[in-house]
């Protein structure tokens, strides 16, 4: 266990951030783009967890903010997805290149 | 002292009516509307008498001195402890005095209205006017502070410029309300600059410390007023001329007496209430409310005495041509308002000086009473008639018997003979006069003389004259409601005169002995007697008399009857001066200079807008990369730049 150094987890986290971000750029379809965004959120995760295990290892800050994440996540997913389905029943499609109405 | 709040009710009666009548008159009341009014200005009247009763003869007077009392104060606006805006009330002897005739001839115009309107389609709507005006004209009078009067006589100009144009689908009487608010608001912003002055220099707005602070001359305020200077005339002369020059709107004096005769274009009731008796008498009032002020400086009462006699003398010689039956009284009203502001003008503060005053006050009071009987008698006639020329009438004497006796009274009232009411108030007024100012004198005599010519022209051209042209008389000569007025005012008309004037008002609140003198009252009343005698040759009979010395006066009458030519010199100003060389530029500047900025700042705006709009692609990932670059860049600035 105390072979792993921390700097080896944030690169681990960092990594999947960006992958995140790039799924979110590049990918067209709402429900990608939401899985996601939920590479993000995770990444995060470790973030708080490492931190909290490498730094702080007295205290429980950490892990309680992780626990909020994740609930937070979950009712973001149904808001997400309540969004992605009224989006189909009005476009018939779930790719965000459809639904460009807001365009000047 | 005792109390004297329930004034309150005098004004407040007559706003509930208006508010009213205003809301619900139309759909509710529409036949009641009348006698709703009435109805209250007759408790209004009531309450007024029994101030009166109470201030004159039970408590007003304290060792011999009417006292100046306050009723009721509400501190409104304050602006520093000194200066603050107050509504209150105010009674002293004029007030009272005013406070009687306004709500009386009021009381008497609504009762004659009911009559006269009948079956009008906006009749609540009337009835609503004529309270709102009738509460404006109370709290005027009632003011004790300048601000509070300022706001009053706006409210009593709103409410003239409404029922001027009370038949707003005759564009002439649109033409006539829109004139008449013109110019006593131009004239109104003179009085407004007054104020200001005069609030600036005393520090108060309070009438009562106004003249307390003004009237000492040791007091800083005075000696701070009249060494100040604009154009070499003091601050305190600016201030009382641009008061005046408010009031003479008002009042109709020259130069500004234009819009007086076009205002006859509204119901003749409501030029019986607004412009014989009530709001043209309101400059007087006002001057005579600052008059101690006034008294301090000499320039500004020579201005009030010259401005007064002139429009007397103008106006009488006006009214000598005007074929209009309700014009040649408007030029009446005018002339004999120029008398009051006269005798204010030649008066003096306090004793034996001060008669003018009391003479002004006294004239002011018996000029309601005939004036507004002349418009009721006149409202009668045209009711009949339905005209306004006077060569439409004639002979009408035996038709309309009660009319025909009540305005021969209210004639020889305005003429001057006794023992009607005009009698002795213009005694004392060329009394004060002619212990002054032998000039003022002699043209109020000639004015005077005039005054009974025309007047009899009037009653014989529209009674005698040739015989009755058999009209149809399918009202007669009107309802009771409408003769009752006439008979009343006429009873008035004969009996004010004899009102122990002198010991009730005057400037100081001292009884004042007035000693007539016969021998002074031969000269007028023989001028008098010899002009109604000229009247009756020309126009008792028709003859063509009158068409024969309208020609050898030639240039002169031409003058008279188009008013020396007053309207269409202010047409010339107003239309050739002010407009292309005032107006014009200002407009281009307006146009040009202030709309170019705003309009520069849209177009600004709107270019750049053009230009960026490409941001706004609607996909929402280009957002989601803005949002992210955006927090990229905030984190380079502050780990990196920021140090």
């Amino acid at each position: 266990m105390n072979g792993v150094p921390l700097t080896h987890i944030l690169f681990v986290s960092t990594a999947l951030f960006f992958i995140g971000m790039y799924g979110l750029f590049t990918r067209r379809n709402m429900i990608t783009m939401l899985m996601s965004i939920e590479l993000m959120l995770n990444s995060v995760n470790i973030n708080f967890v490492a931190f909290n295990k490498y730094l702080f290892p007295a205290k429980l800050d950490g892990i309680f903010f992780t626990i909020f994440i994740i609930t937070i996540a979950a009712a973001e997913a149904a808001v997400a997805i309540a969004i992605i389905i009224n989006l189909y029943r009005s476009h018939q499609s779930i790719d965000v290149d459809d639904a460009t109405e807001m365009k000047f | 002292m005792s109390n004297y709040a329930y004034i309150l009710w005098i004004p407040l009666l007559p706003l509930a009516t208006f508010i009213v009548l205003g809301l619900f008159g139309r759909k509710y009341f529409k036949t009641f509307s009348g006698t709703i009014g009435t109805a209250s200005l007759l408790a209004s009247t009531v309450l007024s008498f029994i101030v009166a009763n109470q201030y004159f003869f039970v408590d007003g007077k304290v060792n011999g001195i009417y006292q100046k009392i306050v009723a009721l104060k509400y501190t409104w606006l304050e602006f520093s402890p000194n200066v603050s805006i107050d509504m209150g009330i105010i009674v002293d002897p004029i007030s009272v005095m005013m406070l009687v005739v306004v709500t009386f001839v009021s009381l008497m115009v609504h009762l004659f209205s009911l009559g006269y309107m009948k079956g009008e389609e906006r009749f609540a709507t009337y009835y609503a006017f004529l309270s709102l005006f009738t509460f404006s004209m109370l709290g005027l009078i009632l003011s004790g502070n300048i601000f509070q009067v300022y706001i009053f006589w706006e409210l009593v100009g709103v409410s003239s410029f409404l029922l001027i144009g009370y038949y707003f689908d005759k564009p002439s009487a649109v033409a006539a309300s829109k004139k008449a608010f013109i110019v006593t608001r131009f004239a109104d912003l003179g009085f407004l600059i007054g104020i200001l002055l005069l609030g600036f220099y005393a520090g108060t707005l309070d009438i009562g410390t106004l003249i307390e602070k003004l009237t000492n001359a040791q007091s800083p305020e005075f000696t701070g007023m009249a060494t100040a200077g604009f154009l070499g005339v003091s601050a305190l002369t600016w201030a009382l001329v641009l008061v005046f020059m408010g009031g003479a709107g008002k009042s109709a004096m020259f130069p500004l007496h234009i819009w007086l005769p076009d205002a006859m274009e509204g119901p003749t009731p409501v030029s019986a209430l607004i412009h014989a008796a009530t709001m043209v008498v309101a400059g007087v009032y006002l001057v005579a409310r600052l008059f101690p002020v006034f008294n301090m400086d000499a320039a500004a009462l020579q201005v009030v005495m010259y401005t007064g006699a002139f429009s007397a003398l103008l106006a009488a010689v006006v009214a000598c041509t005007q074929t209009d039956i309700k014009r040649v009284l408007a030029y009446s009203t005018m002339s004999q308002i120029g008398y009051m502001m006269f005798a204010l003008g030649v008066s003096k503060y306090g004793g034996e000086d001060g008669l003018g005053y009391m003479a002004s006050m006294f004239h002011l009071f018996t000029h309601a009473f005939f004036k507004s009987l002349l418009f009721l008698g006149a409202g009668a006639v045209i009711h009949l008639v339905h005209s306004n020329e006077m060569s439409d009438m004639g002979g009408l004497r035996k038709l309309m018997p009660v009319t025909h006796i009540a305005f021969l009274i209210a004639c020889l009232a305005i003429a001057g003979i006794p023992p009607f009411a005009g009698f002795f108030s213009k005694e004392e007024i060329l009394t004060a006069a002619f212990h002054s100012n032998k000039l003022i004198y002699g043209v109020a005599l000639f004015t005077a003389a005039l005054t009974a010519f025309y007047m009899f022209r009037l009653y014989f051209s529209i009674f005698w004259s040739k015989e009755s042209t058999a009209h149809l008389h399918e009202h007669g000569e009107g309802t009771l409601s409408m003769k009752l007025p006439l008979v009343v005012l006429a009873v008035c008309a004969l009996g004010v005169g004899f009102v122990p004037f002198s010991n009730l008002i005057t400037s100081d609140g001292v009884a004042l002995e007035t000693h007539t003198n016969l021998m002074f009252s031969i000269a007028p009343v023989t001028l008098a007697v010899i002009a109604i005698l000229i009247a009756a040759s020309l126009y008792k009979t028709q003859n063509d008399k009158p068409a024969k010395l309208a020609t050898a006066f030639g240039g002169f009458y031409r003058a008279a009857k188009h008013k020396f030519y007053m309207d269409e010199l202010y047409l010339f100003i107003t239309k050739k001066i002010i407009f292309p060389l005032v107006g014009q530029p200002i407009a281009w500047v307006d146009r040009n200079i202030v709309d170019g900025f705003m309009n520069l700042l849209a177009t600004v705006t709107g270019k750049i807008s053009e230009l960026i709009k490409g941001l706004q692609s609607g996909k929402v990932q280009n957002y989601a990369l803005y949002f992210f670059g955006g927090i990229a860049a905030i984190a380079v600035l502050f780990i990196y730049l920021w140090k």
